[in-house]
Protein backbone atom coordinates (compact mmCIF):
# COMPACT_ATOMS: atom_id res chain seq x y z
CA UNK A 1 0.00 0.00 0.00
CA UNK A 2 2.69 2.47 1.00
CA UNK A 3 4.56 1.78 -2.21
CA UNK A 4 1.38 2.22 -4.21
CA UNK A 5 0.52 5.47 -2.52
CA UNK A 6 4.03 6.71 -3.14
CA UNK A 7 3.73 5.71 -6.77
CA UNK A 8 0.46 7.55 -7.05
CA UNK A 9 1.76 10.72 -5.42
CA UNK A 10 4.84 10.50 -7.59
CA UNK A 11 2.63 10.16 -10.62
CA UNK A 12 0.57 13.20 -9.75
CA UNK A 13 3.69 15.24 -9.06
CA UNK A 14 5.20 14.15 -12.36
CA UNK A 15 2.01 15.02 -14.24
CA UNK A 16 1.79 18.51 -12.77
CA UNK A 17 5.52 19.02 -13.19
CA UNK A 18 5.14 18.15 -16.84
CA UNK A 19 3.11 21.32 -17.39
CA UNK A 20 6.10 23.55 -16.85
CA UNK A 21 8.52 20.78 -17.70
CA UNK A 22 7.80 20.78 -21.41
CA UNK A 23 9.15 24.30 -21.76
CA UNK A 24 12.30 23.32 -19.89
CA UNK A 25 12.68 20.11 -21.89
CA UNK A 26 12.42 22.13 -25.08
CA UNK A 27 15.27 24.34 -23.91
CA UNK A 28 17.52 21.40 -23.06
CA UNK A 29 20.01 21.05 -25.93
CA UNK A 30 19.66 17.26 -26.26
CA UNK A 31 15.88 17.19 -26.34
CA UNK A 32 15.24 19.15 -29.58
CA UNK A 33 17.32 16.52 -31.40
CA UNK A 34 14.76 13.87 -30.43
CA UNK A 35 11.85 16.22 -30.99
CA UNK A 36 13.19 17.41 -34.35
CA UNK A 37 13.78 13.85 -35.57
CA UNK A 38 10.02 13.73 -36.22
CA UNK A 39 10.57 15.84 -39.37
CA UNK A 40 13.00 13.28 -40.81
CA UNK A 41 10.69 10.43 -39.86
CA UNK A 42 7.72 12.06 -41.61
CA UNK A 43 9.78 12.81 -44.72
CA UNK A 44 11.18 9.28 -44.77
CA UNK A 45 7.71 7.74 -44.36
CA UNK A 46 6.10 9.96 -46.98
CA UNK A 47 8.89 9.47 -49.48
CA UNK A 48 9.18 5.70 -48.99
CA UNK A 49 5.51 4.74 -48.59
CA UNK A 50 3.88 7.01 -51.16
CA UNK A 51 4.37 7.94 -54.81
CA UNK A 52 7.10 10.57 -55.05
CA UNK A 53 5.61 11.93 -58.25
CA UNK A 54 2.03 12.10 -56.93
CA UNK A 55 0.29 15.29 -58.03
CA UNK A 56 -1.34 17.70 -55.62
CA UNK A 57 -5.08 18.00 -56.20
CA UNK A 58 -6.07 20.48 -58.88
CA UNK A 59 -9.42 22.20 -58.43
CA UNK A 60 -12.15 23.52 -60.71
CA UNK A 61 -12.43 27.29 -61.31
CA UNK A 62 -15.66 27.39 -59.25
CA UNK A 63 -13.78 25.99 -56.23
CA UNK A 64 -11.36 28.93 -56.04
CA UNK A 65 -11.22 31.23 -53.01
CA UNK A 66 -13.20 34.43 -53.64
CA UNK A 67 -10.36 36.40 -52.06
CA UNK A 68 -6.82 35.02 -51.94
CA UNK A 69 -5.20 36.84 -49.04
CA UNK A 70 -1.58 37.93 -49.13
CA UNK A 71 0.80 37.19 -46.29
CA UNK A 72 4.46 37.21 -45.33
CA UNK A 73 6.30 40.03 -47.10
CA UNK A 74 3.82 41.92 -49.25
CA UNK A 75 6.39 44.33 -50.66
CA UNK A 76 10.18 44.08 -50.39
CA UNK A 77 10.23 47.89 -50.28
CA UNK A 78 13.91 48.22 -51.16
CA UNK A 79 15.01 50.94 -53.65
CA UNK A 80 16.30 48.25 -56.02
CA UNK A 81 13.02 46.40 -55.99
CA UNK A 82 11.00 49.60 -56.35
CA UNK A 83 13.09 50.49 -59.42
CA UNK A 84 12.13 47.12 -60.95
CA UNK A 85 8.45 47.76 -60.19
CA UNK A 86 8.67 51.24 -61.76
CA UNK A 87 10.17 49.81 -64.95
CA UNK A 88 7.72 46.86 -65.02
CA UNK A 89 10.68 44.51 -64.40
CA UNK A 90 12.18 45.41 -67.82
CA UNK A 91 15.75 45.26 -66.47
CA UNK A 92 15.10 42.43 -64.03
CA UNK A 93 16.90 39.14 -64.71
CA UNK A 94 16.52 35.77 -63.06
CA UNK A 95 19.99 34.50 -62.23
CA UNK A 96 20.35 30.71 -62.50
CA UNK A 97 23.76 29.66 -61.23
CA UNK A 98 25.68 27.53 -58.77
CA UNK A 99 26.31 23.92 -59.77
CA UNK A 100 25.09 24.32 -63.35
CA UNK A 101 26.92 23.97 -66.66
CA UNK A 102 25.38 27.05 -68.24
CA UNK A 103 24.57 29.89 -65.83
CA UNK A 104 21.55 31.84 -67.10
CA UNK A 105 20.22 35.37 -66.80
CA UNK A 106 16.62 35.20 -68.00
CA UNK A 107 14.43 38.23 -68.63
CA UNK A 108 10.78 38.12 -67.66
CA UNK A 109 9.86 38.12 -71.36
CA UNK A 110 12.05 35.08 -71.92
CA UNK A 111 10.50 33.27 -68.96
CA UNK A 112 6.97 34.05 -70.15
CA UNK A 113 7.81 32.76 -73.61
CA UNK A 114 8.79 29.38 -72.21
CA UNK A 115 6.12 26.62 -72.09
CA UNK A 116 3.77 27.44 -69.23
CA UNK A 117 1.73 25.27 -66.92
CA UNK A 118 -1.58 26.48 -65.44
CA UNK A 119 -2.80 24.86 -62.23
CA UNK A 120 -5.58 25.60 -59.74
CA UNK A 121 -4.18 24.44 -56.45
CA UNK A 122 -4.60 24.90 -52.72
CA UNK A 123 -2.14 27.03 -50.79
CA UNK A 124 -1.77 25.75 -47.22
CA UNK A 125 -0.26 28.16 -44.74
CA UNK A 126 1.68 26.72 -41.80
CA UNK A 127 -0.73 28.70 -39.60
CA UNK A 128 -3.63 26.55 -40.72
CA UNK A 129 -5.59 28.50 -43.35
CA UNK A 130 -5.95 27.49 -47.01
CA UNK A 131 -6.72 29.44 -50.17
CA UNK A 132 -7.30 28.08 -53.67
CA UNK A 133 -5.88 30.04 -56.58
CA UNK A 134 -4.87 29.65 -60.21
CA UNK A 135 -1.18 29.83 -61.05
CA UNK A 136 0.59 30.22 -64.39
CA UNK A 137 4.29 29.65 -64.76
CA UNK A 138 7.20 27.81 -66.25
CA UNK A 139 7.99 24.37 -64.80
CA UNK A 140 11.20 24.68 -62.82
CA UNK A 141 12.41 21.53 -64.55
CA UNK A 142 12.60 23.38 -67.90
CA UNK A 143 14.76 26.13 -66.39
CA UNK A 144 17.03 23.62 -64.65
CA UNK A 145 17.35 21.51 -67.80
CA UNK A 146 18.32 24.61 -69.78
CA UNK A 147 21.01 25.45 -67.23
CA UNK A 148 22.14 21.83 -66.96
CA UNK A 149 22.61 20.65 -63.38
CA UNK A 150 26.00 19.26 -62.50
CA UNK A 151 25.92 15.72 -61.05
CA UNK A 152 26.80 16.90 -57.54
CA UNK A 153 23.84 19.33 -57.33
CA UNK A 154 21.43 18.13 -54.63
CA UNK A 155 19.35 21.16 -53.67
CA UNK A 156 17.88 24.21 -55.39
CA UNK A 157 18.04 27.46 -53.43
CA UNK A 158 15.73 30.41 -54.15
CA UNK A 159 17.09 33.84 -53.22
CA UNK A 160 14.45 36.51 -52.83
CA UNK A 161 14.27 40.31 -52.97
CA UNK A 162 12.47 40.71 -49.64
CA UNK A 163 14.15 41.16 -46.29
CA UNK A 164 12.60 40.26 -42.95
CA UNK A 165 14.19 42.07 -40.05
CA UNK A 166 17.10 42.91 -42.35
CA UNK A 167 17.75 39.28 -43.34
CA UNK A 168 17.11 38.22 -46.95
CA UNK A 169 14.35 35.68 -47.47
CA UNK A 170 15.39 32.45 -49.10
CA UNK A 171 14.13 28.90 -49.40
CA UNK A 172 15.37 25.58 -50.73
CA UNK A 173 14.02 22.26 -51.98
CA UNK A 174 15.54 18.95 -53.00
CA UNK A 175 15.58 17.54 -56.50
CA UNK A 176 12.53 15.29 -55.98
CA UNK A 177 10.39 18.39 -55.59
CA UNK A 178 12.44 20.56 -58.00
CA UNK A 179 11.67 18.21 -60.90
CA UNK A 180 8.04 17.56 -59.86
CA UNK A 181 5.69 18.54 -62.72
CA UNK A 182 3.68 20.96 -60.55
CA UNK A 183 6.75 22.82 -59.27
CA UNK A 184 6.65 26.03 -61.30
CA UNK A 185 8.10 29.51 -61.25
CA UNK A 186 4.81 31.39 -61.41
CA UNK A 187 4.58 34.74 -63.17
CA UNK A 188 0.77 34.86 -63.25
CA UNK A 189 -2.05 34.31 -60.79
CA UNK A 190 -5.82 34.13 -61.30
CA UNK A 191 -5.45 35.09 -65.00
CA UNK A 192 -3.39 38.23 -64.28
CA UNK A 193 0.28 38.97 -63.98
CA UNK A 194 1.54 38.33 -60.48
CA UNK A 195 0.99 41.35 -58.22
CA UNK A 196 3.61 42.73 -55.87
CA UNK A 197 1.60 41.45 -52.89
CA UNK A 198 1.76 37.90 -54.21
CA UNK A 199 5.46 38.00 -55.12
CA UNK A 200 6.03 39.72 -58.49
CA UNK A 201 7.72 39.10 -60.76
CA UNK A 202 8.24 35.42 -59.93
CA UNK A 203 7.06 33.14 -57.17
CA UNK A 204 7.90 29.50 -56.55
CA UNK A 205 4.93 27.11 -56.41
CA UNK A 206 5.80 23.83 -54.71
CA UNK A 207 2.34 22.36 -54.32
CA UNK A 208 3.07 19.51 -51.90
CA UNK A 209 4.58 21.74 -49.23
CA UNK A 210 3.39 24.52 -46.92
CA UNK A 211 3.19 28.19 -47.86
CA UNK A 212 6.50 29.41 -46.47
CA UNK A 213 8.34 27.22 -49.01
CA UNK A 214 6.67 29.14 -51.86
CA UNK A 215 9.35 31.83 -52.10
CA UNK A 216 8.12 35.19 -53.43
CA UNK A 217 10.10 37.86 -55.33
CA UNK A 218 12.55 35.22 -56.61
CA UNK A 219 15.75 36.86 -57.92
CA UNK A 220 18.17 33.98 -58.16
CA UNK A 221 18.01 30.20 -58.44
CA UNK A 222 21.15 28.50 -57.20
CA UNK A 223 22.01 24.80 -57.39
CA UNK A 224 24.09 23.59 -54.43
CA UNK A 225 25.38 20.33 -52.99
CA UNK A 226 24.98 21.25 -49.31
CA UNK A 227 22.60 23.63 -47.55
CA UNK A 228 24.83 24.07 -44.52
CA UNK A 229 26.92 26.67 -46.33
CA UNK A 230 23.93 28.87 -47.20
CA UNK A 231 23.16 31.62 -44.66
CA UNK A 232 21.98 30.09 -41.38
CA UNK A 233 22.52 26.61 -42.75
CA UNK A 234 19.04 25.18 -42.30
CA UNK A 235 17.82 25.78 -45.82
CA UNK A 236 15.45 28.71 -45.41
CA UNK A 237 14.72 31.97 -43.65
CA UNK A 238 12.10 30.57 -41.25
CA UNK A 239 14.06 27.35 -40.79
CA UNK A 240 17.05 29.45 -39.68
CA UNK A 241 15.17 31.91 -37.50
CA UNK A 242 12.29 30.00 -35.88
CA UNK A 243 12.92 26.27 -36.44
CA UNK A 244 10.15 25.65 -38.97
CA UNK A 245 10.64 22.28 -40.67
CA UNK A 246 12.78 22.32 -43.81
CA UNK A 247 10.58 19.53 -45.18
CA UNK A 248 7.20 21.22 -45.17
CA UNK A 249 5.17 18.42 -46.72
CA UNK A 250 3.70 17.83 -43.23
CA UNK B 1 -2.33 -10.65 1.01
CA UNK B 2 -2.35 -10.13 4.76
CA UNK B 3 -2.60 -6.52 5.83
CA UNK B 4 -3.07 -5.46 2.26
CA UNK B 5 -6.75 -6.07 1.89
CA UNK B 6 -7.75 -2.45 1.80
CA UNK B 7 -10.52 -1.55 -0.55
CA UNK B 8 -10.36 2.06 -1.66
CA UNK B 9 -14.10 2.43 -1.44
CA UNK B 10 -13.71 1.83 2.26
CA UNK B 11 -15.62 -1.41 2.47
CA UNK B 12 -14.53 -4.83 3.53
CA UNK B 13 -11.40 -3.44 5.12
CA UNK B 14 -10.59 -6.37 7.35
CA UNK B 15 -12.02 -9.21 5.38
CA UNK B 16 -9.38 -10.29 2.90
CA UNK B 17 -11.47 -13.25 1.78
CA UNK B 18 -14.08 -10.89 0.33
CA UNK B 19 -11.74 -9.54 -2.37
CA UNK B 20 -9.28 -11.11 -4.74
CA UNK B 21 -6.70 -9.97 -7.25
CA UNK B 22 -7.20 -10.58 -10.93
CA UNK B 23 -4.74 -10.03 -13.76
CA UNK B 24 -6.68 -7.38 -15.68
CA UNK B 25 -4.18 -5.56 -17.93
CA UNK B 26 -1.46 -7.17 -20.05
CA UNK B 27 1.97 -5.56 -20.28
CA UNK B 28 1.20 -4.25 -23.78
CA UNK B 29 -1.99 -2.58 -22.63
CA UNK B 30 -0.23 -0.99 -19.65
CA UNK B 31 2.65 0.37 -21.73
CA UNK B 32 0.21 1.70 -24.33
CA UNK B 33 -1.93 3.34 -21.66
CA UNK B 34 0.92 5.27 -20.05
CA UNK B 35 2.62 6.17 -23.32
CA UNK B 36 -0.74 7.50 -24.52
CA UNK B 37 -1.30 9.38 -21.27
CA UNK B 38 1.83 11.42 -22.01
CA UNK B 39 1.35 11.53 -25.79
CA UNK B 40 -2.24 12.74 -25.80
CA UNK B 41 -1.43 15.32 -23.13
CA UNK B 42 1.36 16.70 -25.36
CA UNK B 43 -0.80 16.52 -28.50
CA UNK B 44 -3.72 18.38 -26.93
CA UNK B 45 -1.53 21.17 -25.56
CA UNK B 46 0.73 21.59 -28.61
CA UNK B 47 -2.40 21.40 -30.78
CA UNK B 48 -3.90 24.25 -28.78
CA UNK B 49 -0.80 26.32 -29.58
CA UNK B 50 -1.04 25.46 -33.29
CA UNK B 51 -4.69 26.53 -33.21
CA UNK B 52 -3.55 29.86 -31.71
CA UNK B 53 -1.72 30.61 -34.98
CA UNK B 54 -5.06 30.78 -36.81
CA UNK B 55 -7.93 30.53 -34.30
CA UNK B 56 -10.68 30.11 -36.88
CA UNK B 57 -12.29 26.94 -38.25
CA UNK B 58 -13.99 26.47 -41.63
CA UNK B 59 -15.87 23.84 -43.61
CA UNK B 60 -14.78 22.91 -47.12
CA UNK B 61 -11.64 22.83 -49.23
CA UNK B 62 -10.40 26.34 -48.47
CA UNK B 63 -10.79 28.83 -45.62
CA UNK B 64 -8.88 31.95 -44.65
CA UNK B 65 -9.47 35.33 -43.09
CA UNK B 66 -12.02 36.58 -45.65
CA UNK B 67 -14.02 33.35 -45.59
CA UNK B 68 -16.79 32.50 -43.16
CA UNK B 69 -15.59 30.68 -40.03
CA UNK B 70 -17.99 28.47 -38.09
CA UNK B 71 -15.86 28.78 -34.95
CA UNK B 72 -13.60 31.60 -33.91
CA UNK B 73 -11.76 32.43 -30.69
CA UNK B 74 -10.64 36.02 -30.60
CA UNK B 75 -10.94 39.30 -28.72
CA UNK B 76 -12.60 42.64 -29.33
CA UNK B 77 -13.16 45.78 -27.23
CA UNK B 78 -15.55 43.78 -25.03
CA UNK B 79 -12.88 41.17 -24.28
CA UNK B 80 -12.05 37.60 -25.25
CA UNK B 81 -14.80 35.57 -26.91
CA UNK B 82 -15.65 32.29 -28.60
CA UNK B 83 -17.96 32.61 -31.57
CA UNK B 84 -20.01 29.67 -32.85
CA UNK B 85 -21.61 30.79 -36.09
CA UNK B 86 -23.10 34.15 -35.14
CA UNK B 87 -23.40 33.41 -31.41
CA UNK B 88 -20.81 35.13 -29.26
CA UNK B 89 -19.84 33.64 -25.90
CA UNK B 90 -17.90 35.79 -23.50
CA UNK B 91 -14.74 33.91 -22.50
CA UNK B 92 -12.65 36.83 -21.28
CA UNK B 93 -9.75 35.77 -19.06
CA UNK B 94 -9.72 32.18 -20.35
CA UNK B 95 -10.06 32.17 -24.16
CA UNK B 96 -9.22 34.95 -26.58
CA UNK B 97 -7.77 37.35 -24.02
CA UNK B 98 -6.05 36.31 -20.81
CA UNK B 99 -3.38 37.28 -18.33
CA UNK B 100 0.08 35.79 -18.87
CA UNK B 101 2.41 34.44 -16.16
CA UNK B 102 4.05 37.86 -15.85
CA UNK B 103 0.71 39.67 -15.58
CA UNK B 104 0.65 41.04 -19.12
CA UNK B 105 -2.52 40.76 -21.18
CA UNK B 106 -2.36 38.51 -24.25
CA UNK B 107 -4.75 38.27 -27.18
CA UNK B 108 -4.40 34.61 -28.15
CA UNK B 109 -7.00 31.87 -28.26
CA UNK B 110 -5.72 29.38 -25.68
CA UNK B 111 -3.94 30.61 -22.51
CA UNK B 112 -0.36 29.76 -21.58
CA UNK B 113 -1.31 27.04 -19.08
CA UNK B 114 -3.11 25.09 -21.83
CA UNK B 115 -0.38 25.18 -24.48
CA UNK B 116 3.04 23.69 -25.30
CA UNK B 117 5.20 25.73 -25.42
CA UNK B 118 3.57 28.14 -22.98
CA UNK B 119 4.68 31.25 -24.92
CA UNK B 120 3.48 31.84 -28.48
CA UNK B 121 5.64 29.59 -30.67
CA UNK B 122 4.07 27.88 -33.70
CA UNK B 123 7.32 26.32 -34.91
CA UNK B 124 8.07 24.42 -31.70
CA UNK B 125 4.43 23.51 -31.12
CA UNK B 126 4.53 21.83 -34.54
CA UNK B 127 7.73 20.00 -33.59
CA UNK B 128 6.07 18.61 -30.45
CA UNK B 129 2.82 17.82 -32.22
CA UNK B 130 4.20 16.13 -35.33
CA UNK B 131 6.70 14.00 -33.42
CA UNK B 132 4.19 12.82 -30.81
CA UNK B 133 1.64 12.24 -33.59
CA UNK B 134 3.94 9.44 -34.80
CA UNK B 135 3.95 7.94 -31.30
CA UNK B 136 0.14 8.05 -31.21
CA UNK B 137 -0.30 6.53 -34.66
CA UNK B 138 2.25 3.74 -34.36
CA UNK B 139 1.26 3.11 -30.73
CA UNK B 140 -2.32 2.52 -31.85
CA UNK B 141 -1.14 0.26 -34.66
CA UNK B 142 0.97 -1.88 -32.31
CA UNK B 143 -1.78 -1.99 -29.68
CA UNK B 144 -4.34 -3.15 -32.23
CA UNK B 145 -2.03 -5.84 -33.61
CA UNK B 146 -1.09 -7.07 -30.13
CA UNK B 147 -4.73 -6.97 -28.99
CA UNK B 148 -5.80 -9.11 -31.91
CA UNK B 149 -3.09 -11.67 -31.13
CA UNK B 150 -3.72 -11.84 -27.38
CA UNK B 151 -7.47 -11.77 -28.05
CA UNK B 152 -8.03 -8.62 -25.96
CA UNK B 153 -10.28 -7.21 -28.70
CA UNK B 154 -12.23 -10.43 -29.16
CA UNK B 155 -12.64 -11.04 -25.41
CA UNK B 156 -13.18 -7.56 -24.03
CA UNK B 157 -14.28 -5.22 -26.82
CA UNK B 158 -16.65 -7.15 -29.07
CA UNK B 159 -20.21 -6.09 -28.32
CA UNK B 160 -22.70 -8.81 -27.52
CA UNK B 161 -26.31 -8.41 -28.55
CA UNK B 162 -27.67 -8.64 -25.02
CA UNK B 163 -25.30 -5.86 -23.90
CA UNK B 164 -26.57 -3.18 -26.24
CA UNK B 165 -30.25 -3.64 -25.52
CA UNK B 166 -31.90 -0.58 -24.00
CA UNK B 167 -32.67 -2.44 -20.77
CA UNK B 168 -29.02 -3.30 -20.18
CA UNK B 169 -27.86 0.21 -21.16
CA UNK B 170 -30.35 1.78 -18.77
CA UNK B 171 -29.37 -0.68 -16.04
CA UNK B 172 -25.73 0.33 -16.46
CA UNK B 173 -26.56 4.05 -16.39
CA UNK B 174 -28.39 3.50 -13.08
CA UNK B 175 -25.49 1.44 -11.74
CA UNK B 176 -23.09 4.27 -12.66
CA UNK B 177 -25.31 6.81 -10.89
CA UNK B 178 -25.17 4.58 -7.81
CA UNK B 179 -21.36 4.56 -8.27
CA UNK B 180 -21.35 0.79 -8.76
CA UNK B 181 -18.99 0.01 -11.61
CA UNK B 182 -18.20 -3.68 -11.24
CA UNK B 183 -20.34 -6.40 -12.66
CA UNK B 184 -20.48 -8.99 -9.84
CA UNK B 185 -20.78 -11.78 -12.40
CA UNK B 186 -17.73 -10.65 -14.36
CA UNK B 187 -15.64 -8.30 -12.23
CA UNK B 188 -12.73 -8.33 -14.68
CA UNK B 189 -14.84 -7.36 -17.68
CA UNK B 190 -15.84 -3.93 -18.91
CA UNK B 191 -19.35 -2.69 -18.20
CA UNK B 192 -21.25 -1.66 -21.31
CA UNK B 193 -20.80 2.12 -20.97
CA UNK B 194 -17.10 1.58 -20.35
CA UNK B 195 -16.87 -0.77 -23.31
CA UNK B 196 -18.70 1.67 -25.60
CA UNK B 197 -16.55 4.62 -24.59
CA UNK B 198 -13.33 2.63 -25.10
CA UNK B 199 -14.62 1.37 -28.45
CA UNK B 200 -15.40 4.93 -29.55
CA UNK B 201 -12.02 6.29 -28.43
CA UNK B 202 -9.90 3.44 -29.83
CA UNK B 203 -11.75 2.67 -33.04
CA UNK B 204 -13.30 6.04 -33.92
CA UNK B 205 -11.77 9.08 -32.25
CA UNK B 206 -8.04 8.26 -32.33
CA UNK B 207 -8.16 6.95 -35.94
CA UNK B 208 -10.16 10.05 -36.94
CA UNK B 209 -7.59 12.29 -35.23
CA UNK B 210 -4.79 10.53 -37.12
CA UNK B 211 -6.44 10.66 -40.54
CA UNK B 212 -7.76 14.22 -40.26
CA UNK B 213 -4.26 15.18 -39.12
CA UNK B 214 -2.77 13.52 -42.21
CA UNK B 215 -5.30 15.38 -44.38
CA UNK B 216 -3.80 18.67 -43.21
CA UNK B 217 -0.45 17.61 -44.70
CA UNK B 218 -0.12 18.89 -48.28
CA UNK B 219 2.30 16.05 -49.03
CA UNK B 220 -0.11 13.37 -47.83
CA UNK B 221 -3.03 15.00 -49.68
CA UNK B 222 -1.11 14.55 -52.92
CA UNK B 223 -0.29 10.94 -52.05
CA UNK B 224 -3.73 9.98 -50.71
CA UNK B 225 -6.24 12.42 -52.26
CA UNK B 226 -9.14 10.16 -51.18
CA UNK B 227 -8.71 11.64 -47.70
CA UNK B 228 -9.80 15.03 -49.06
CA UNK B 229 -12.95 13.41 -50.45
CA UNK B 230 -13.59 11.43 -47.28
CA UNK B 231 -13.49 14.49 -45.00
CA UNK B 232 -14.79 17.06 -47.48
CA UNK B 233 -11.62 19.11 -47.85
CA UNK B 234 -8.59 20.18 -45.88
CA UNK B 235 -10.41 22.82 -43.84
CA UNK B 236 -13.20 20.37 -42.97
CA UNK B 237 -10.53 17.89 -41.86
CA UNK B 238 -9.02 20.61 -39.67
CA UNK B 239 -12.43 21.29 -38.11
CA UNK B 240 -13.08 17.57 -37.50
CA UNK B 241 -9.58 17.27 -36.00
CA UNK B 242 -10.44 20.01 -33.50
CA UNK B 243 -13.83 18.48 -32.63
CA UNK B 244 -12.26 15.03 -32.17
CA UNK B 245 -9.57 16.52 -29.92
CA UNK B 246 -12.31 18.14 -27.82
CA UNK B 247 -14.11 14.79 -27.51
CA UNK B 248 -10.89 13.03 -26.50
CA UNK B 249 -10.38 15.70 -23.84
CA UNK B 250 -13.95 15.09 -22.64
CA UNK B 251 -13.24 11.34 -22.49
CA UNK B 252 -10.10 11.95 -20.42
CA UNK B 253 -12.00 14.14 -17.95
CA UNK B 254 -14.80 11.57 -17.53
CA UNK B 255 -12.22 8.77 -17.34
CA UNK B 256 -10.33 10.55 -14.54
CA UNK B 257 -13.52 11.28 -12.59
CA UNK B 258 -14.60 7.64 -12.85
CA UNK B 259 -11.15 6.40 -11.78
CA UNK B 260 -11.43 8.64 -8.74
CA UNK B 261 -14.93 7.38 -7.95
CA UNK B 262 -14.12 3.71 -8.56
CA UNK B 263 -11.04 3.71 -6.33
CA UNK B 264 -8.00 5.55 -7.66
CA UNK B 265 -5.33 3.54 -5.82
CA UNK B 266 -6.67 0.22 -7.03
CA UNK B 267 -7.15 1.59 -10.54
CA UNK B 268 -3.72 3.19 -10.87
CA UNK B 269 -2.04 0.18 -9.28
CA UNK B 270 -3.93 -2.07 -11.68
CA UNK B 271 -2.71 -0.08 -14.66
CA UNK B 272 0.89 -0.21 -13.35
CA UNK B 273 1.17 -3.83 -12.17
CA UNK B 274 -1.66 -5.36 -14.16
CA UNK B 275 -3.33 -6.76 -11.04
CA UNK B 276 -6.70 -5.36 -10.03
CA UNK B 277 -8.50 -6.03 -6.75
CA UNK B 278 -12.12 -6.99 -7.27
CA UNK B 279 -14.90 -8.27 -5.02
CA UNK B 280 -14.37 -11.96 -4.50
CA UNK B 281 -17.85 -12.95 -5.61
CA UNK B 282 -18.79 -16.58 -5.63
CA UNK B 283 -16.19 -19.17 -6.35
CA UNK B 284 -16.86 -20.77 -9.65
Amino acid sequence: MIVTRRKLIGGIAAASGLLGGCDRLGENPAFPKILFSGEDAHRFLQRSLTDRMALAREYRPDQMSPIFRTNGSTNPGTPEYQAHVDSAFANWRLQVDGLVRHPLALSLAQIRSMPARTQITRHDCVEGWSAIGKWHGVPLKLVLDQAGLRPNARYIVFHCADLIGGAPYYESIDLVDAFHPQTILAWGMNDHLLTVGHGAPLRLRIERQLGYKHAKFVMRVEAVDDLRRIRGGKGGFWEDTTDYEWYAGI
Amino acid sequence: MDGEALDERGIDRVEPERTRLIYRHTLGTRIWHWVNAVTIFVLLMSGAMIFNAHPRLYWGQYGANFDRAWLEISADDRGGYLKLGDRRFDTDGVLGRWEDKDGSIRNNAFPYWATIPSGYDLAHARRWHLTFALVLAFGLLFFLIASLFNRHIQKDFLLKWREVGPANLWHDVVEHLKLRFDNPDDPGGFNILQKLSYLIVIFVLIPLAIFTGLTMSPGMDAAWPWMLDLFGGRQSARSIHFIVASLILLFILVHLVLVLLAGPLNGVRGMISGWLRVPAGEER
